[in-house]
């Protein structure tokens, strides 16, 4: 299974963190620190794989966001570059040519997008099309029951 | 969907503080606001509120109060509300908060809701962060939504199970049932969860992976929905680069290998499969190497056919040559894997591997020297070795170490001659010295020491090191050691193995003191230095002053070690000059596995006179070993038998192991001690000093033919610790007991072919009275 998904600036901001197990906040911070350290040192051309402590570390870089992705020791990795980039897709499709802004001022909605394709730290729909249908239709659902609860009663 | 404006306001404001301070400013002013909004009652703005929060949260700010709001939000029947109040329970409550089993209920009842996104919403943080109560409470939930729902809310259900079960495990009974039906299902995100949950539960539980396996089991359902995967034709909902939903076949597979390992039926079950795979799937991008990367998993941990087998590691070996560097590492992790298992299948693409030892990449170079040396074989070690050197010289420095170790090891198991083998550690010692192990330098003249005929050859070598470098330490060490030892080789001039150079005995000095005077000199090397140089006054007739000068010069010297090397130097120079030949002698024995540096007077045994001996025959002589706490593994001879011996000879005299100091000649009156089949043992003692007692013994051969390896070794008690065993210690003890001196001599040779070995104990000392002292 996945333990963690991070997405850091290259200055080391955090624009998302998605915890797959149960860590303390300390942890957690500790945990972020040591990642982007790791990461942000990495040379350009190197290798996408990392290991540390008992996980593997997938990382990839978008732009200006880097993707980090901690699997387990039994996970495939290459599966796991194919995962970031899938995420990436469905961020990119929903926003429309997603750049770090949209994720830093809409950063409820990645999570929304994130719960639709990741789940309990596996995959959880594997079909790009169901999943954009699905966010789809709840922001529909918001909508519908934000216009339906605002309009005045009489 | 619209955006949430007071947030964005809030996210603008905060991005607008240009610094650490004033950030700090703003979003407390904007938590006070936050706190008083959670105060009210509902407003229209609640779930902006909460928002704001769950962002300051993420930029690392304290935000615990929001728990109970989330709470609320997560009760209330708008799914804007529910959605943020799910979201932030995901993000500030884990099954540690108390808060967290107040929302069994909301999530129970949101199970149920008609709406299959708000019951989304509730499976999705169940199976985030469910604890084992919550889990256990709604796992009949979970069972019912597995049965009886749609593939959307089937799919979710799938994942919370596997969360239940990786939680409570005993409630993996509960969902197998539902997990088989499953597997029959077309929708490829229900079917990926199927498979997770199997994977799952077969993995937590040998009984129910029986189950599976059983006949007919899952693996024909599953080899036959990974055949419609790869054969049929192009789904565009599922493809990626021209893989039919690779995410699937990679679960598919990674089932297959747990049901397959170990059990014969099942691996037959897949072969086909697995081949088909191997050979149909595009390699071209990352995602049909996805996919083959977890064939060649499987193959390699089912009970495969060879066929299978070598096809798996041929297609490790294309990754090899991938030209993506990602593949590359892939390719050989799993070869390192399985190079224990599968070595000849490996051995075939050493040369890739080899070549990767030149890659850029940090990673790829240290996966390619781990598989390097896995590698090395008695039949290619040669060729490896010259790759390995070569990496050596411009290797990054992390790697160093571990490069020459591993070369170290390999060189020792497989070396095809003993030349081979010291050029090879020459070699490392030149390129990496700074980067090896405390005991190679002990290894290292060991081996030079039993290699007999390449005593020349190794002097030569090492002299011209010495005079090109003296930095690396280890080969200092090393080189010095050896000049002590085998000067006069290397004075002679000729050698067959290299060609000959006119070294003087001036070259051979001023090398020696240069070590000794350098700044880059440690101390245990310059100890080195000092011996050697005094080993020389044995094996060079024109510069015995200088040598005496050399050595006089240390007598006051900073470093203690050398002080005293030098002060006992100087005493065998006006002392007991007579003595000095006995550094001549080569010893035969060499500690190993000791950081000690050894002086060479350790090996003064003082118990032959050699003039007196007939028959011209060949004395090796063995240095009395030393046992005992202070003197550490000095003559530790691999194992100290030599130390148990002395032990059995002192059975009687003393039960603590003595302390020995060796003896020094003088001409005195003496008495046989021992006679027996020609060889005759003689001693004398005389009394040098006060405190000082010398004793002599001389060993005589009257038979007519050679007597061979002939050791004496002698023991005294315990309590007579003799003035010049300051060599073993740093703080001298001397005491006068009034105790008997007794001794204990056990002589050992070999004459026509048979060994003889004998004990003699010694009670009473001529020239001595019967007190002892």
């Amino acid at each position: 299974m996945m333990r963690f998904l991070l997405l850091f600036s290259r200055q080391g901001k955090l624009r998302l963190q998605k915890w797959f197990t149960p860590i303390s906040e300390r942890e957690k911070k500790k945990i972020i620190r040591d990642m982007t350290s790791m990461v942000l040192a990495r040379q350009p051309r190197s290798c996408n794989f990392l290991h540390w402590k008992d996980l593997k570390i997938i990382y990839k870089r978008y732009a200006s966001l880097y993707f980090c992705l901690a699997i387990e020791n039994q996970e495939n990795e290459l599966l796991a570059l194919e995962v970031i980039h899938r995420y990436v897709e469905l961020l990119d499709k929903y926003f429309g040519n997603v750049c770090e802004l949209d994720i830093i001022f809409n950063f409820e909605k990645a999570y929304f997008i994130l719960d639709e394709f990741l789940m309990g730290g596996e995959i959880q729909e594997t079909s790009k099309q169901m999943v954009n249908r699905s966010i789809e239709a709840s922001d529909m659902l918001q909508e519908t029951m934000e216009e339906y609860m605002s309009k005045p009663a009489f | 969907m619209s955006p949430s404006v007071p947030l964005q306001e809030m996210i603008r404001a905060i991005r607008s503080a240009r610094t650490q301070c004033e950030e700090r400013g703003v979003i407390q002013r904007e938590c006070a606001a936050i706190r008083a909004q959670f105060r009210q009652s509902d407003n229209g703005g609640r779930s902006h509120n909460l928002a704001k929060l769950l962002y300051v949260h993420m930029l690392g700010y304290p935000a615990h109060f929001g728990q109970m709001e989330c709470v609320r939000m997560i009760a209330s029947p708008r799914y804007s509300e529910k959605r943020v109040g799910y979201l932030g329970a995901m993000m500030l409550l884990d099954e540690k908060q108390d808060a967290s089993l107040l929302i069994t209920n909301s999530i129970k009842n949101d199970l149920s809701h008609s709406n299959q996104y708000v019951q989304s919403l509730a499976l999705c943080t169940l199976a985030c962060m469910g604890s084992a109560e919550m889990c256990r409470d709604l796992a009949p939930e979970i069972d019912r939504l597995l049965r009886a729902s749609n593939s959307y809310i089937k799919k979710k259900a799938a994942l919370c199970a596997v969360h239940i079960v990786r939680k409570v495990h005993d409630l993996g009974e509960l969902f197998t049932p539902a997990a088989r039906s499953l597997l029959a299902e077309k929708n490829h995100g229900v079917l990926h969860g199927a498979v997770v949950l199997i994977t799952e539960l077969c993995e937590r539980n040998q009984e129910t992976l029986e189950r599976f396996r059983k006949v007919p089991g899952t693996v024909p359902d599953l080899v036959q929905i990974m055949k419609g995967l790869v054969i049929s034709g192009y789904s565009p909902e599922h493809d990626v680069a021209g893989i039919s939903d690779p995410f699937l076949q990679v679960r598919i597979l990674r089932l297959l290998r747990i049901l397959g390992r170990n059990n014969e039926g099942a691996s037959d079950a897949m072969n086909d499969l697995l081949a088909q795979v191997a050979t149909n799937t595009d390699s071209t991008k990352t995602v049909g190497n996805a996919v083959l990367y977890e064939t060649v998993l499987t193959v390699l941990h089912i009970k495969s056919e060879s066929g299978l087998r070598v096809l798996a590691v041929n297609i490790l070996g294309r990754f090899l040559l991938n030209n993506d560097r990602n593949i590359r590492y892939i390719a050989m992790i799993s070869l390192q894997k399985i190079v224990g298992t599968d070595h000849n299948a490996v051995q075939r693409h050493r040369g890739t591997i080899v070549d990767c030892l030149k890659d850029q990449d940090a990673s790829v170079k240290r996966r390619a020297l781990d598989l390097s040396l896995a590698l090395v074989s008695a039949s290619n070690v040669r060729s490896m070795m010259k790759e390995l050197l070569l990496f050596l010289s411009s290797c990054p420095p992390e790697l160093r170490a571990q490069a020459a170790s591993g070369i170290f090891n390999a060189a020792e198991r497989y070396a095809p001659s003993q030349r081979w083998h010291i050029d090879t550690i020459l070699h490392v010692l030149t390129t990496a010295g700074g980067d090896v192990r405390d005991e190679t330098v002990p290894n290292l003249i060991q081996l030079i020491t039993n290699a007999s005929e390449l005593h020349c050859y190794t002097v030569h070598k090492l002299y011209r090191a010495l005079l090109t470098d003296i930095s690396q330490q280890s080969l200092v060490q090393v080189a010095c050691w050896c000049i002590g030892e085998y000067g006069d080789l290397l004075l002679r001039g000729e050698c067959q193995e290299t060609e000959p150079v006119q070294v003087t005995e001036d070259d051979v000095l001023d090398a020696l003191e240069t070590v000794l005077q350098s700044h880059m000199s440690s101390p245990a090397t310059r100890g080195f230095a000092l011996t050697a140089t005094m080993k020389l006054s044995t094996r060079i007739t024109d510069n015995v002053d200088r040598i005496r000068s050399i050595v006089s010069i240390y007598g006051s010297c900073i470093d203690v070690e050398l002080q005293q090397r030098a002060v006992e130097y100087n005493a065998l120079f006006r002392k007991y000059d007579h003595m000095r030949f006995v550094l001549k002698m080569q010893s035969s024995v060499f500690c190993s596995g000791s950081n000690r540096q050894v002086s060479p007077l350790v090996f003064l045994p003082q118990v032959c006179d050699l003039l007196d001996l007939l028959g011209g025959s060949e004395v090796t002589l063995q240095p009395i070993p030393a046992v005992g706490g202070t003197a550490p593994g000095l003559f530790t001879n691999t194992s100290s038998t030599t130390g148990g011996d002395l032990l059995d000879l002192l059975g009687g005299l003393e039960p603590a192991p003595p302390e020995l100091s060796y003896l020094i000649f003088s001409a005195a009156p003496t008495v046989q001690v021992y006679e027996k089949a020609g060889v005759a043992l003689t001693l004398s003692c005389e009394k040098q000093s006060d405190s000082g007692l010398t004793v002599t013994l001389t060993a005589s051969n009257s038979t007519d033919s050679d007597i061979s390896s002939f050791t004496l070794q002698a023991a005294v008690p315990k309590v007579q610790i003799l003035a010049n065993s300051s060599c073993f210690t740093q703080s001298k003890s001397f005491f006068r007991l009034q105790v008997n001196l007794k001794m204990r001599i056990r002589i050992s040779y070999s004459s026509q072919g048979s060994a003889f070995q004998d004990t003699v104990q010694i009670d009473s000392f001529p020239g001595l009275s019967a007190a002892g002292h």
